[in-house]
């Protein structure tokens, strides 16, 4: 490509936009940028000047930075929708502080009223800009490319020929190639004026629509979501109703209708772990094996559920979230009858290798020694590989079942159940219960192996550890309008590739019979920024126009058919 | 299975070997680059100041003559191209060589040098990749490793694709000395294979787009400063100023403020759409990983505010006031805060993002 630089003649050349009137203008629809001047008085004049502020594209601009800004403190502050602990954490620590904070909204940043008030303002902007810029795009669909400028010449990409074909023929033939080319085209007075690239601005319109779509898709979710928490034994059942959950939140207008119906069993649960090497331990599967059924008599289904992979049920998804033993137990009271029968009792995992802990109460049907009624309590610990006699605590070496033991501390009297203040099942409430004693009046406990038995002192019965199950924890939730937030995604994406991808330009050939009778031919290209593209495809055309309308020799010397055009003095005209 | 893990004993073996060695030819290309500068120096073709003094004397927008395109050169009219008003036309500086033979020759070893470091860092990366048998992204070394190998390969195809951007080679060089230092050094985990939370194809899609984003933003990033240093170098000139030595000898050989602003406009505008699918796709695999597609999560909350920064760019340079130097300062905002999402997230912030050390913490906050 030769290449060269020479000076334009005759001062300034002003900006294409205000030479070229109407042909350049509307090349986008963005709002034009004015001057932040005083409004007209009255309420009706600071309105309008308060709305044009809003959706000016200054404005739109500052609204994103604040955006921004305001998202900055919830990644560094604590925040309680994500850690709550960590926010007592926090307040016990800074105690000037958080009161502050709190007033600030600084530990729910994404639900305080300054960020809300943040997003709304930039979609109040966005829908106030969006909307006069579809009818105005509209319009322009509507009518047809703006005609050629006087002064083709002042255009960023131009060039210019002599030839023997007569005008009308040219304009026809410019007519035909752009019209394939896939430009809207027509012809005005001397001149085809064309133009293509209107995907860029129907994508960025898409863009931003879509963006508004995902936010009402966002906060319709958040208004009728649904979250619940069911930790299920192996070979029990779940159906999904409010009663049946361990803890459930929801959005403002969810109601217990909303519910999809259906039920579930865990059939059994499987974990593999890493059994060797330095990550020995590490967890490698986890999986639950289901049978589910829709509605209250659907046909029963098989399915799997695992870490990454949710059950979709309706409207619901099933996650797998956690996992952990359960003990089976037998218990006697002091005649030998049995008051818990096998009886599995599901405990929490402590760490990595699942050293679990919890409580074993028998409320009701145990007599002690002297006939009388009294419920039972344990404190379990349990791990599912033992380290051995003699070596250190009870801390699980391992986190699959290769060596279990189940270590019990044995209290009597009231648990405290009937209370009236809501107890967890996996903890137990000492305040009114007697402790076992042993031989040496220490607290009675003992640790067992499957199929092991601890008798309780002065023959009060007996505790039978008779084998393990595992537990799946179990999230369910409902998440309405996530669909339609994927669609806006998608179609955002779309919609930002085709308006950063595509060009917006426009084309005019003129054609008219110069002095001496020889048809000159002027070709000129505009597009929305100095893109190389515009000219290159402006060279193109040009090149393949000639063809149809060779060059003329020129009047003023020999023929030159090696260079037709007139570069330097078609500028300088 | 003692067999299966002695391969990938090798494998890892191997990987680090290579890793070393890629190291070992981006430290040579790194002087070779160096040697161009210097080279480089001794042409004094001050070409940007006589440009800059001639269109101030015309006061208007030069005209440059093109032939369009193609082979068919001698039967096409020429297209004649105007710069929009107000710019300065300025030609692109000769490159680091400065037109010296000399320093030609060694920016064109230099670039042999980075291509062959980049197939052998390649190398490492794949073996790598296999010896896990998994995606090479799964902690914070394999990122390290994986991000300046694509970073490379990034430079490299703009390169085969004939864009003006040699210049970018001690820069990205150096960089990637540094990414890959730190990597062998601090970050280093032996191979291991990846947690049940984050096994799932989510994890190929959205950490290699995420990947290749930084990579892009890199690029754009580093031609947005030297746009920077660029344009106050010619402002000055324009402005009958005169620069310090140093400051003429490096900025004279660059491209063209107006070059590079177009350039790192382009870079930055063409990913941003692969940055949304990235952040779109991370929100699915967290869906289906953690039950909520979003929950601003600090690694969550600095992409959103990444990507918000970088639309902040883009709607600059859409507003008038905002074009230029001010717009490229939002560029550079938003690069600052890429990086921060990937260092200083994963090393002072904690969240269920924390694969960065052996990944077991990301399992736990699933429950397990
Ligand atoms: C919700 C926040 C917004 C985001 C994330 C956003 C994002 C973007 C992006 C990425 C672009 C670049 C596409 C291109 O250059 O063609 C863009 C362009 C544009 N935006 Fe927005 N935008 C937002 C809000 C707004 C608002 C409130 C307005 C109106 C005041 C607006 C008006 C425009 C216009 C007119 C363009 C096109 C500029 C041009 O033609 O070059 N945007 N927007």
């Amino acid at each position: 490509m030769s290449k060269t630089t020479t000076n334009a003649p005759e001062g300034q050349a002003p900006a294409p936009d205000q030479d070229l009137g109407a042909a350049g203008s509307q090349l986008s629809t963005a709002p034009a940028e004015e001057a932040p001047g005083l409004p007209a008085l009255g309420v009706i004049g600071w309105a309008r000047w308060f709305w044009r502020q809003l959706t000016s594209m200054r404005v739109a601009l500052l609204l994103l930075l604040l955006l921004s800004l305001a998202a900055i403190p919830g990644s560094l502050i604590p925040q309680t929708g994500t850690d709550a602990t960590q926010v007592a954490d926090f307040r016990a620590r800074h105690e000037t502080l958080a009161p502050i904070y709190d007033k600030l909204g600084l530990f729910h940043v994404y639900s305080s009223v300054w960020f809300s008030a943040i997003y709304i303002l930039l979609f109040i902007s966005l829908i106030g800009c969006i909307v006069p810029r579809t009818w105005q795009f509209v319009g322009q669909l509507r009518s047809r490319p703006p005609a050629a400028p006087k002064r083709l010449t002042r255009l960023p990409a131009y060039t210019t020929w002599r030839t023997e074909a007569e005008p009308e023929q040219v304009r026809e033939a410019a007519l035909a190639l752009l019209k394939k080319r896939r430009f809207r085209a027509h012809v005005s007075r001397d001149a085809v004026a064309a133009e293509k690239g209107y995907l860029r601005e129907v994508g960025n319109l898409a863009f931003h629509l879509a963006l508004i779509v995902m936010l009402i898709a966002f906060a319709w979710g958040q208004l009728f979501k649904s979250e619940g928490n069911k930790l299920i034994l192996e070979g029990d059942g779940f159906a999904n109703t409010l009663t049946q959950y361990d803890d459930f939140k929801s959005g403002n207008l969810f109601t217990q209708d909303d519910l999809d119906p259906f039920s579930f069993t865990l059939n059994d649960f499987h974990g593999t772990y890493e059994a060797t090497g330095p990550n020995r331990g590490t967890a490698r599967t986890f999986q639950a094996n289901v049978t589910y059924s829709v509605g209250a008599y659907g046909k029963d289904r098989n399915a799997t559920i695992k870490v990454n992979e949710p059950l979709e049920i309706g409207g619901s998804k099933v996650y797998l979230v956690s996992h952990g033993y359960a003990p089976i137990v037998t218990v006697r009271d002091a005649e030998g009858n049995v008051v818990m029968n096998k009886q599995a009792v599901p405990l929490l995992p402590l760490d990595a290798n699942v050293t679990s802990s919890g409580a074993i109460k028998v409320m009701d049907g145990y007599r002690n020694a002297q006939g009388e009624r009294e419920q039972l309590g344990f404190n379990a610990f349990f791990v599912p590989s033992f380290a051995g006699e003699g070596h250190g605590t009870m801390l699980s070496q391992f986190p699959a079942l290769l060596n279990p033991r189940l270590a019990l501390s044995a209290y009597h009297g009231d648990l405290g159940v009937d209370s009236g203040i809501p107890q967890s099942v996996y903890q137990l409430n000492t305040k009114n219960l007697k402790e076992f004693k042993d031989s040496k009046g220490k607290l009675f406990k003992e640790r067992l192996a499957v199929g092991e038995t601890m008798t309780l002192p002065n023959g009060a019965g007996s505790v039978t550890f008779e084998g393990v199950k595992e537990w799946a924890g179990f999230q369910i939730t409902q998440q309405p309008g996530s669909g339609w937030a994927l669609t806006g995604a998608v179609a955002a994406i779309l919609g930002l590739a085709a308006s950063l991808f595509v060009q917006r330009r426009r084309v005019w050939v003129r054609a008219v019979r110069g002095a001496d009778g020889v048809t000159v031919v002027e070709m000129a290209g505009l597009g929305r920024s100095e893109s190389a593209k515009v000219p290159e495809e402006l060279g193109d055309l040009a090149g393949t126009l000639y063809e149809k309308a060779p060059g003329a020799p020129d009047p003023d010397h020999e023929p030159d058919t090696t260079d037709p055009a007139v570069p330097a003095e078609g500028a300088e005209q | 299975m003692t067999l299966a893990a002695a391969t990938n004993e090798h494998l890892a073996d191997l990987s680090n070997t290579l890793i070393y060695s890629a190291m070992a030819v981006y430290t040579l290309a790194f002087f070779a680059y160096i040697a161009e500068w210097i080279f480089g120096s001794r042409s004094k073709v001050g070409r940007t100041a006589a440009a800059l003094t001639a269109t101030k004397k015309a006061e208007a927008p030069a005209v440059t003559v093109k032939n369009a395109g193609g082979t068919a050169v001698l039967e096409r009219p020429k297209v004649v191209v105007r710069a929009a008003a107000g710019s300065r036309d300025v030609p692109d500086g000769p490159g680091a060589h400065g037109g010296d033979e000399k320093g030609d020759l060694y920016g064109r070893i230099a670039v042999s040098l980075t291509v062959l470091a980049f197939l052998i860092e390649f190398g490492g990366v794949l073996a790598r990749a296999l010896s896990v048998q998994r995606a090479p992204w799964g902690n914070m070394y394999e990122f390290n490793i994986t991000f300046s190998t694509v970073a490379v390969g990034v430079y490299v195809t703009l390169l085969a694709l004939k864009k003006n951007i040699r210049w970018l080679g001690l820069p990205l060089v150096t960089t990637v000395l540094l990414d890959l230092g730190l990597a062998v050094t601090v970050l280093y985990t032996a191979s291991d294979q990846l947690v049940p939370a984050l096994h799932s194809y989510w994890l190929y899609i959205h950490v290699s787009t995420a990947i290749l984003c930084g990579a892009v933003f890199y690029v754009g990033a580093v031609s947005t400063l030297l746009y920077l240093f660029r344009d106050s170098y010619e402002n000055k000139l324009a402005g009958g100023g005169k620069p310090g030595r140093f400051a003429t000898s490096v900025l004279e050989r660059m491209p063209a403020a107006a070059s590079l602003d177009k350039f790192s406009y382009r870079v930055n505008a063409a990913v941003f759409p692969l940055w949304t699918f990235t952040i779109i796709a991370g929100a699915i695999w967290a869906g289906d990983a953690w039950g909520r597609y979003w929950g601003w999560d600090p690694k969550e909350t600095w992409s959103f505010i990444t990507w918000v920064a970088y639309a902040c760019y883009l709607h600059a340079r859409a507003t008038a006031g905002w074009k230029g130097r001010k717009a490229a300062y939002l560029a550079l905002i938003a690069f600052g805060c890429w990086l921060f999402n990937y260092y200083g997230v994963n090393i002072f912030v904690s969240g269920k993002h924390s694969y960065a050390d052996v990944g077991l913490s990301a399992l736990q906050s699933v429950g397990f």
